[in-house]
């Protein structure tokens, strides 16, 4: 009698415990996130729709104003133009990079830990730093790629082209910086999807006579695809909203051609103090944020399944 | 066994090229930094020798001697390790409720934590760097150790709640049973397990601080209060003179520690990543 009972008022008092423990263990994350992003976030939100400057946190009304001058700004619109060309580029590359390099390094092989330290140094290496070793990889005298380009004869000995002089040059120099920045990460993701498909299915598809390229199409690509539009998802995130990189290789020149939306919305709103209008455009990168939440959400969910 | 040293070859084959274009900036980086300022500007030697002078320690000498590079340095480890303390904290007790003790709302409240890891800063930094002016905090490190935990809290969570959902749950009731309260039982026998998890959390999360560089280079302005990500590019360029040795020493030493720690931790980190929200 006295056995029984004990287990089961302990089960109640967990039970109550419970329910008391888990919101109390976790409210001051959430507390934390709320104040620290949920209140700018909607702090941004109204700044977007006054004139205010800065030196203030307030302003007169402006409705849509703020939104509507900047689509019709040229700047704007290169600005917009460009980070999507920026995202879209280096995550194709990116992608198509990782699911090859995963394939093979989750194989054990001989100095795996060597080439795994040397893949993963983009990914570890502070964005803001390695890009100053862009800075100087493309530099307009000393560039290595020229030293190079030069000595295969492939560009012309007295004009070699200035990577980070020349409006599409700039572009394809700071995309080359993301794609190579993204590159390990996304693999990283992929491995672990990877090794995350159980030995089981391996040893099917050998039973049913699936190999090579016959294996790789039908059994291990669609179980790595919802980790791999993660991977992607991920990368859409990072490269949209990165600053960093377009800060340091150019600044948005040369005459505004390789402008992106987070350095636009910076010299907008801190450099030359409009508060409302660079929130607005800071703003403009959440739509694409919202798409790229859901589509997550949705292949979470999927993966969880699997 | 020939078949082995077959797939062993094909392997570095393909692995090899892609480590080579991933790296090079970093062999780029290191052998400019150990070039003297003569031989660096000497086409001849450009880019795998080193002529007069070289290689030299000169400038590394000059970054930490002429330049308040360890000031930067010393500001960045002291916001991260702030930063890693709140973060740790907070994050500990909300990953382990939401990997154990909560039920529907706390699996959608996971993934909606995680979903706010990925609100980028540049939302984010007018708003705050408006209210940092505001309370005084500009120019000043604690700005930093008070805005980074937006993201670091989420992404914390959620892979410290990766980690404990991993722990056999016999071993916290084997504790309760022998009349140990929950909060106990969490901090004598799940915190103690789970160390490596929160070993990989504390690493990841400090190297996110590192990495930040909007917020710091809206709050601040100071040179004394700036941290590497921001320092060295605003202030060891001036105008169009280049030290471009030492700047590819300052970008090279803060890269290489992390880079061994990522090699270390990265088994870790996958395993959480799996055993988190996608799991």
């Amino acid at each position: 009698m006295e056995a029984a009972a004990l287990p089961r008022r302990r089960r109640r008092d967990l039970l109550e415990q419970r329910r008391f423990l888990a919101p109390a263990l976790i409210a001051p994350a959430v507390i934390f996130v709320g104040l620290l992003v949920g209140a700018p976030l909607g702090l941004s939100v109204y700044l977007s729709l006054t004139d205010a400057t800065a030196g203030s946190l307030t302003g007169d009304f402006v409705g849509l104003a703020n939104y509507t001058s900047q689509w019709d700004d040229p700047n704007f619109r290169t600005a917009f133009r460009n980070t999507i060309v920026f995202t879209l580029v280096a995550n194709a590359i990116v992608i198509l990079g990782a699911s090859i390099l995963a394939h093979f390094l989750v194989r054990e092989f001989r100095g795996k830990w060597f080439i795994r330290f040397l893949v993963l140094l983009p990914w570890a290496a502070p964005v803001a730093l390695s890009t100053i070793g862009f800075l100087w990889i493309f530099d307009s005298l000393f560039s290595v790629v020229n030293w190079t380009l030069k000595a295969l004869s492939l560009v012309d000995q007295f004009n070699p082209p200035q990577w980070l002089g020349e409006p599409n040059k700039a572009l394809a120099a700071i995309t080359t910086v993301h794609a190579w920045r993204l590159l390990p990460f996304a693999t990283v993701i992929m491995i672990a999807g990877l090794a995350s498909i159980p030995k089981e299915v391996d040893d099917a598809a050998k039973v049913d006579g699936a190999t090579g390229l016959k294996k790789l199409w039908f059994v291990t690509l669609p179980l790595q695809l919802p980790i791999a539009t993660i991977a992607v998802l991920f990368g859409i995130v990072f490269t949209a909203t990165d600053m960093a990189v377009v800060y340091i290789l150019t600044r948005g020149g040369p005459f505004n051609s390789t402008q992106m939306l987070p350095m636009w919305a910076f010299q907008t709103g801190i450099q030359a103090g409009s508060l409302g209008p660079g929130a607005a455009i800071a703003l403009f990168l959440l739509p694409v944020l919202a798409v790229v939440t859901v589509l997550m959400l949705l292949f979470a969910r999927r993966v969880e399944v699997t | 066994m020939p078949l082995r040293r077959r797939d062993n070859l094909l392997t570095w084959l393909v692995v090899g090229p892609f480590a080579i274009v991933l790296a090079f900036p970093f062999y780029w980086m290191l052998q400019t930094s150990l070039k003297s300022e003569l031989d660096l500007y000497n086409t001849e030697n450009v880019p795998f020798f080193f002529g007069e002078g070289s290689p030299t320690l000169d400038n590394y000498r000059f970054l930490f001697s002429d330049t308040q590079y360890a000031h930067w340095l010393l500001n960045t480890v002291l916001v991260g390790l702030a930063v890693v303390v709140i973060t740790l904290v907070v994050s500990m007790p909300a990953g382990y409720a939401l990997a154990r003790l909560s039920g529907r709302w706390g699996q959608t409240l996971g993934v909606g934590l995680f979903l706010v890891y990925l609100v980028p800063p540049t939302l984010l930094f007018l708003p705050l760097s408006r209210v940092i002016a505001e309370v005084g905090l500009q120019d000043r490190l604690a700005s930093l150790i008070l805005v980074y935990p937006g993201f670091t809290i989420p992404f914390a969570t959620w892979l410290l709640m990766g980690f404990f959902k991993s722990i056999p749950r016999e071993l916290e009731e084997a504790a309760l049973v022998d009349g140990a309260s929950r909060l106990r039982a969490l901090v004598r026998i799940v915190f103690p397990i789970s160390l490596p998890g929160i070993l990989t959390v504390v690493i990841f999360t400090f190297s996110l601080c590192v990495n930040e560089f909007v917020y710091a280079i809206a709050f601040i302005t100071r040179s004394d209060s700036k941290v590497v990500s921001t320092g060295i590019y605003t202030e060891l360029i001036r105008g169009d003179v280049f030290y471009w040795g030492a700047l590819m020493a300052a970008t090279l030493i803060p890269s290489i520690p992390l880079a061994l720690l990522y090699n270390a931790f990265l088994d870790r980190f996958i395993a959480g990543f799996t055993g988190g929200a996608f799991r």
